[in-house]
């Protein structure tokens, strides 16, 4: 069993990939790297294909909201090795107000539905998905609840009055 | 319309004759007895009040006691839909359709602070249908987060009152003149 360390990981991708690594850091053991918006789905494809890092395993993805970032959008992946325990952390930022990614699901089936989470969510497009609608919120739900312009209270409903609720 | 009183045993008197007695009762209250004391629920829960839920349908609380005999996981065989947790916008067309298959008689128990009102945390959401009654009309209320099982047990049997005196809204929807 090969022994990965966050040292031969950074190593591995700077050379691949040079500036397109934008930072890295360890976040509590967890390495976390944020990488370029148009080379993301290369160094994860990296991750996924090469023999000795061989992140064969999709953990999780989410989409990201930083209001006061002038790149405020982004999409956060976690990788898995099994084999070797080895996990890392990508993210990526846009200033774009319509954020689009590159889908996943040719190398993961299972990032479908998480890309539909966060199409739902954060109203983020994947391009080359199968199947780009909602799919926890009703279809006819307007907006983009988990963005932080979206009101904490519902704001469709009428029929609570702050004037009754003293707030 | 004038409120009955409840029969509590069985509706009607026996008049004693040599060699036996003879039962004298009206049909109605005979049918509405028979309902009250079968009524099958419908294996139907979305959040943790389900829980409640099925403890009372364990052997602890045991509702089948009551009559609640068996749970049944289909609505066309059954007679009543315990609404037990929140019920989101997505699943408001689910419990219509569950409810629209169930047939009549049926009766509908909200169980819990969501299915009265959306919840003591998320009544506020923009996911969250802020009452069943939005969607499905209720005949029983249980308040609580959630309800203990003897609150349950004790709509269940509130239910069966309604049932006997005629005052659910079907019945009391047959009893107006065309
Ligand atoms: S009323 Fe309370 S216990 Fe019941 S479903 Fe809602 S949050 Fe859960």
């Amino acid at each position: 069993m090969s022994n990965i360390t966050a040292e031969l990981a950074i190593e591995k991708l700077n050379n691949q990939f040079g500036d397109q690594i934008i930072s890295s850091e360890m976040l509590y053991d967890f390495l976390t790297v944020t990488v370029a918006r148009k080379s993301v789905k290369d160094v994860i494809k990296f991750l996924h294909d090469d023999a000795e890092l061989n992140c064969h395993f999709l953990t999780t993805m989410c989409g990201l909201h930083y209001p006061d970032q002038a790149e405020q959008f982004g999409m956060m992946y976690q990788l898995h090795n099994m084999v070797a325990n080895f996990r890392i952390r990508i993210k990526t930022f846009t200033s774009d107000a319509e954020p689009a990614f590159e889908t996943l699901t040719d190398i993961w089936p299972s990032a479908n539905w998480m890309e539909r989470e966060a199409y739902d969510f954060f109203g983020f497009r994947f391009h080359g998905h199968p199947k780009m609608k909602r799919i926890l919120n009703m279809d006819s739900l307007e907006g983009w609840p988990l963005r932080k312009e979206f009101p904490l209270e519902d704001p469709f409903r009428a029929d609570k009055d702050d004037k009754m609720f003293g707030r | 319309m004038d409120i009955k009183t409840t029969p509590t045993t069985f509706p009607g008197t026996i008049h004693e004759v040599p060699g036996g007695g003879i039962v004298t009762s009206k049909l109605d209250d005979v049918i509405n007895w028979a309902r009250s004391n079968s009524l099958w629920p419908l294996t139907f829960a979305t959040s943790c009040c389900g829980i409640e839920m099925m403890s009372v349908a364990g052997a602890k609380y045991d509702f089948s006691r009551f009559g609640f005999e068996v749970a049944r996981a289909t609505p066309r065989q059954a007679d009543v839909i315990i609404i037990a947790g929140t019920i989101v916008n997505k699943m408001a067309p689910v419990l219509k359709r569950l409810y629209d298959q169930m047939a009549d008689p049926k009766y509908v128990v909200a169980m819990g602070a969501c299915a009265i009102s959306g919840g003591p945390f998320f009544y506020n959401t923009y996911s969250v249908v802020k009452g069943a009654d939005h969607v499905i009309p209720v005949d029983v209320y249980i308040p609580g987060c959630p309800p203990r099982p003897e609150a349950l047990l004790h709509a269940l049997m509130a239910l069966q009152e309604k049932i006997k005196s005629g005052q659910t809204r079907e019945q009391i929807r047959e009893q107006k003149p065309l």
